[in-house]
């Protein structure tokens, strides 16, 4: 062994700081990191506690036989459950019934709130007090919506519609119990038109005003373009409106627990109703924990979609 | 055609807008004359059914409504503004990963996890509770804020803030002075999204509370135990229920669109 050099000492001096530097850049970089990850983990823990925890145990029960009335009976019952809810009837009415009304309500909504922002994206005079009546409807409390319709637009005697309708010679109709559904449906496209009108009100309003003129100068009349230059312009706007829309009315509640109670029969539930009906009136935990899971992974399929649509829009944004 | 297509925006405008209409009216009315056929248009205006709701014990739901969704949405606020600065400003390195994960949440159906919400509020003795509602509509508003206020985030200047870290202003400061004001309208639109959810939110107050904690929209449920009979009643119920949040929604209409497309639309 050889003593070492003032070189060699200088050498590994050097190279210990380097290390050392090199240490002290990867814990300023940690340090770094966590001083970026701070003010956003409150919120991610109070997120992941609220949502993720009671979903897992949603999965834990839809594998478990358990039922509020039979407190001796839970066992482990693996896929039981979900082997079950495949030849529930009732089930496939349920999801049968969320298709319709979520396809029926957000496309009935998305022509007419079209239609809508096309009238409104021009002057003329009370253009903001129309707007603001328009709005409305979305504005009303959803429960409060829903008992409108069902008591004081659709009831046989005294409601509004069969008034109407009368005028025009029609009898009265039971709508609740003879188009339940259909009803349903009534009552959620009002709410739900004037979302889609605004979302799409914004998409007209941020066309360009030269493209326009441009095409009006190139002799294109309104038709032309509407469907040469505003509709292309509109695709993303609709998409999104159609998709957001599907996420909130694919889950709702409000209105058919207060028009029909998911009635007559379970002619007219959807998926949360009847999950909610096998829950807290069935106290079928294990069946309707494994038909949550159902829904979640079927809602996951346009979720997807949306948020795909949603980081596009972003990231265009981020570029532009 | 100008003149037609004016006249047809007001007709869509007054078709839209008939049912609310009807439903003030009703709400003056006699109950006879609310469930009359054919209906009644002409009456007496008369305050007897807003006078029946102020001495009932309406009061103590609304203000369950009132403090479930001040103290949720200040919460929300609270959580949401520095997650949206690690998001936006000061971004983390899964910054995409972070805005997918919050996003995902709202697109699970609640009736997926209330059981075990209930089951879970029943052995820690929470259920019938406002608290309970409190977490509960923070967390289900608190991916829509962050999403929002990201967007307001990333429209303040890259130069203010240059400016403002060449100042060598702690982070906090530059917050509070600097970055805050600036987004003080973006913070108002959120607030109202929040408000405009908890406010009218029905499913968790449904299933999750009985007597004490019951807000508006339980009550108004529960006055339409006899369907008819006391329509005039239960119309004078909505159309409170739904004032706050209509007149909040009708002054910020342009804020509206942006928190209900989560940002992406401006």
């Amino acid at each position: 062994m050889t003593t070492p050099t003032v070189q060699d000492r200088a050498e590994t001096s050097r190279r210990e700081s380097r290390t050392a530097a090199a240490a002290a850049a990867k814990r300023r970089e940690r340090a770094e990191g966590w001083s970026r990850r701070a003010p956003l983990l409150p919120a991610l823990l109070f997120v992941i506690v609220c949502t993720q925890i009671p979903f897992l145990l949603t999965i834990w029960y839809s594998l478990r036989s358990r039922n509020l009335l039979r407190p001796e009976g839970e066992e482990f019952v693996g896929l039981q459950n979900f082997a079950d809810i495949f030849v529930d009837s009732t089930f496939r009415t349920a999801a049968l019934n969320s298709i319709i009304i979520t396809l029926g309500c957000v496309f009935a909504a998305l022509i007419l709130g079209l239609i809508l922002a096309l009238l409104l994206d021009r002057k003329f005079p009370g253009r903001g007090v129309a707007r603001t009546l328009l709005i409305t409807p979305f504005l009303i409390m959803p429960v409060a919506g829903a008992m409108l319709w069902s008591i004081s637009m659709f009831n046989p005697t005294y409601g509004l519609v069969n008034w109407l309708i009368g005028l025009v010679g029609f009898d009265p109709v039971d709508w609740t119990s003879q188009y339940p559904v259909l009803s349903i449906i009534v009552a959620l496209v009002w709410q739900w038109t004037p979302f889609m009108m605004l979302l799409l009100l914004a998409g007209l309003q941020s066309q360009q005003k030269d493209v326009l003129e441009a095409a009006q100068m190139d002799g294109a009349g309104w038709w032309k373009t509407f469907r040469y230059v505003t509709l292309p312009h509109m695709r993303f706007y609709m998409e999104l409106a159609v998709l957001l829309g599907a996420i909130y009315v694919v889950n709702t509640f409000d209105h058919i627990y207060l028009m029909t109670a998911g009635g007559p029969g379970t002619e007219s539930a959807n998926l949360p109703y009847y999950i909610y009906q096998r829950a807290f009136l069935g106290f079928d935990i294990g069946q309707s924990a494994a038909m949550g899971v159902v829904t979640v992974v079927a809602t996951i399929a346009i979720s997807l979609l949306a948020l795909r649509l949603i980081f596009r829009s972003i990231n265009e944004k981020v570029q532009s | 055609m100008s003149k037609i297509l004016t006249t047809l925006a007001w007709f869509a405008a007054f078709i839209f807008f008939a049912p609310v209409l009807w439903m003030v009216m009703t709400s003056f009315k006699q109950e006879a004359e609310a469930a009359s056929s054919p209906p009644t248009f002409f009456f007496e205006p008369t305050l007897d059914q807003y006078r029946a709701i102020f001495s009932s014990e309406a009061g103590s739901h609304f203000l369950n409504s009132f403090i479930a969704t001040t103290v949720s949405t200040l919460l929300v606020l609270v959580l949401a503004i520095p997650a949206a600065y690690a998001l936006s400003i000061r971004p983390v390195k899964r910054t995409q990963d972070a805005l997918f994960f919050f996003i995902s949440t709202k697109m699970l159906p609640i009736v997926a996890v209330i059981m075990p919400i209930y089951v879970i509020a029943g052995n820690i003795r929470m259920l019938d509770n406002l608290a309970l509602l409190i977490i509960l509509y923070t967390a289900m508003n608190l991916p829509i804020a962050i999403w929002m206020m990201r967007s307001f985030f990333l429209e303040v200047p890259g130069e203010v803030l240059e400016a403002a870290s060449v100042d060598g202003a702690p982070l906090l400061m530059t917050m509070r002075r600097v970055l805050i004001p600036m987004v003080a309208p973006g913070i108002a639109a959120t607030a109202l999204i929040c408000v405009i959810f908890a406010w009218n939110e029905f499913f968790f107050a449904l299933n999750l509370t009985a007597a004490e904690a019951a807000t508006v929209p339980i009550y108004l449920m529960s006055t339409m135990t006899s369907e008819g009979l006391f329509l005039a009643q239960l119309s004078a119920a909505s159309v409170l229920a739904s004032l706050p949040v209509v007149i909040a929604g009708w002054i910020a209409q342009k804020q509206l669109v942006r928190g209900l497309s989560m940002g992406a639309v401006k």
